[in-house]
């Protein structure tokens, strides 16, 4: 008997991707622009200047009433009491065990309300952990098909995203958001992203979506905007050694061995994985996610083994070219006492080692807005 | 439509071979580079090396993928291109030129009409691309 795969889910702006001429490659179950005219290009778009992303894909949950916060607290590893109205937090998803199952964005919309954003890929994963885990008492709904999402991210973001805006958003800080229309489309404008630039990033009805990244690509072509695939989203992040879920962390991965530890808050009380991650705190990790600089052009793929004197050490999680640097990075696992910056290491690449080091991160620094 | 010459063969793997007497000129297809996306590395044989028809000799790396690359015919490598080392987008650039990788000094002169001819290639490359 053969299996039909399960037809690739779509945006609202597929069709336009398409026409645009962009290369289309799965993605967590989506049919998704991986570029339009070459990574590299598009990577430098976006540090100097602005690139518009299309990241509808990924899923965003709402919770609501008298038990919302009690059950965002249960599941993620934040404090989420911590969170003003209008701010955001980073947060986890983890096991009992402590093992991520996914890495998150929180959203505080209103007294007793939250919203989630996750991963494409883990949407139907995180949902039936949230709504299991996070008890039958709160109001959950699934509001990731009708929710559009756009990022614009670079130097130029700013500005263009203020000359379409109907609010001000140069006051918004970072990790806060506000509500207002944009090219007359309305919007959660948070300001937040995962490319290390400043920018936005947008969410929106899904039936308006198209309305608005015209205004965007319009309104910003004398800043040279350009649409942004991933490609050069994965290029941007891993600049900043930003986890990707699936490669850097996984549920076989502990928030502490990531250099997550600071999403994780066992003071606000029970949460689920607390224990074990508590555990791990007091013994000490293993291994650790660090980056490193490959000494040559040769580029360390997920799954590559590390060595040191020929003996394995670690894991390649995610490695690429830099287009910013003009040399090969990457990020892994290795063993806790190696992952010092400047420890020198090799990288199996297709059976001969080639030399690495461990590098100070993020790789490239970060511009978002922190004031 | 991709830029497939004429007096090239190509291999179903999307290496072409210029025929230069008794040797031939190998790189990969325009096709093959824009499926690569950007060229960041290219690791090729050393000069001397016996390499055989439709097994591997070497690897080609863009920013999101390590594809093998495979002798389109069986000798020895006689040149290397040197410039790919220093400027792997030559392979994005002008694939058919610049863009070259090994020179083979022929072992089996034959095997070079097993390859296929453009037209098949343009036939393989338009059900392969949709």
């Amino acid at each position: 008997m053969t299996q039909t795969p399960a037809p690739l889910k779509r945006t609202p702006l597929r069709d336009v991707h398409v026409k645009a001429g962009a290369k289309m490659v799965p993605f967590g179950g989506w049919d998704m622009p991986v570029q339009y005219t070459g990574i590299i290009e598009e990577h430098r778009c976006v540090r100097s200047a602005a690139g518009l992303f299309d990241i509808s894909h990924m899923g965003e949950f709402e919770v609501s009433g008298p038990a919302a916060l009690a059950a965002v607290q249960r599941v993620t590893t934040n404090d989420a009491a911590a969170l003003a109205i209008g701010q955001v937090q980073y947060s986890l998803l983890c096991r009992p065990d402590g093992g991520i199952v996914d890495d998150l964005t929180l959203y505080r919309l209103a007294d007793e309300h939250y919203m989630l954003t996750v991963n494409a890929s883990n949407i139907d994963k995180d949902w039936d952990w949230v709504t299991e885990q996070g008890g039958c008492r709160a109001a959950w709904s699934n509001v990731s098909d009708e929710t559009g999402l756009l990022a614009v991210q670079g130097p130029k973001a700013e500005g263009l995203v203020q000359r379409l805006a109907d609010t001000d958003v140069t006051r918004v800080p970072y990790y806060h958001f506000v509500k207002g229309g944009v090219a007359g489309v309305p919007c959660l404008i948070s300001r937040t992203g995962y490319t290390g630039e400043d920018g936005f990033e947008l969410y929106a009805p899904a039936a308006r979506l198209e309305a608005l990244w015209r205004a965007l690509l319009d309104g910003g072509k004398g800043d040279g905007i350009q649409p942004i695939g991933l490609g050069a989203r994965d290029t941007l992040r891993l600049e900043m050694k930003f986890a990707l879920y699936g490669n850097d962390i996984d549920e076989t991965t502990n928030p502490l061995e990531a250099g997550l530890g600071w999403v994780v808050k066992p003071g606000k009380g029970d949460f689920i994985g607390r224990e074990a991650i508590e555990k791990v705190r007091a013994a000490g990790v293993t291994r650790k996610l660090v980056g490193f600089e490959m000494a040559e052009r040769a580029v360390a793929r997920h799954g590559y083994r590390l060595l040191k004197d020929g003996a394995e050490v670690g894991v390649v999680t995610s490695g690429s070219f830099s287009p910013s640097l003009e040399r090969c990075i990457g990020m892994g696992y290795l063993r806790a006492d190696l992952a010092p910056a400047g420890t020198e290491f090799d990288v199996d690449i297709r059976g001969q080692a080639h030399r690495a080091r461990v590098a100070k991160t993020p790789f490239v620094p970060s511009k978002a807005k922190k004031s | 439509m991709a830029n497939v010459p004429a007096d090239l063969r190509y291999t179903k793997e999307h290496e072409w071979a210029k025929l230069e007497g008794d040797k031939a000129r190998v790189g990969i297809t325009a096709f093959a580079q824009e499926q690569l996306g950007d060229v960041v590395f290219v690791e090729l044989p050393k000069a001397g090396t016996k390499v055989s028809a439709m097994k591997t000799f070497g690897v080609v790396e863009s920013v999101k993928a390590v594809s093998d690359l495979y002798a389109p015919l069986s000798g020895e490598v006689v040149e290397i291109n040197a410039e790919l080392p220093k400027k792997p987008e030559l392979v994005n650039a002008d694939p058919y030129g610049q863009g070259w990788m090994i020179v083979i000094k022929l072992a089996s002169p034959k095997e070079w009409e097993a390859l296929m001819s453009a037209a098949d290639y343009e036939k393989l490359i338009a059900s392969a691309g949709h």
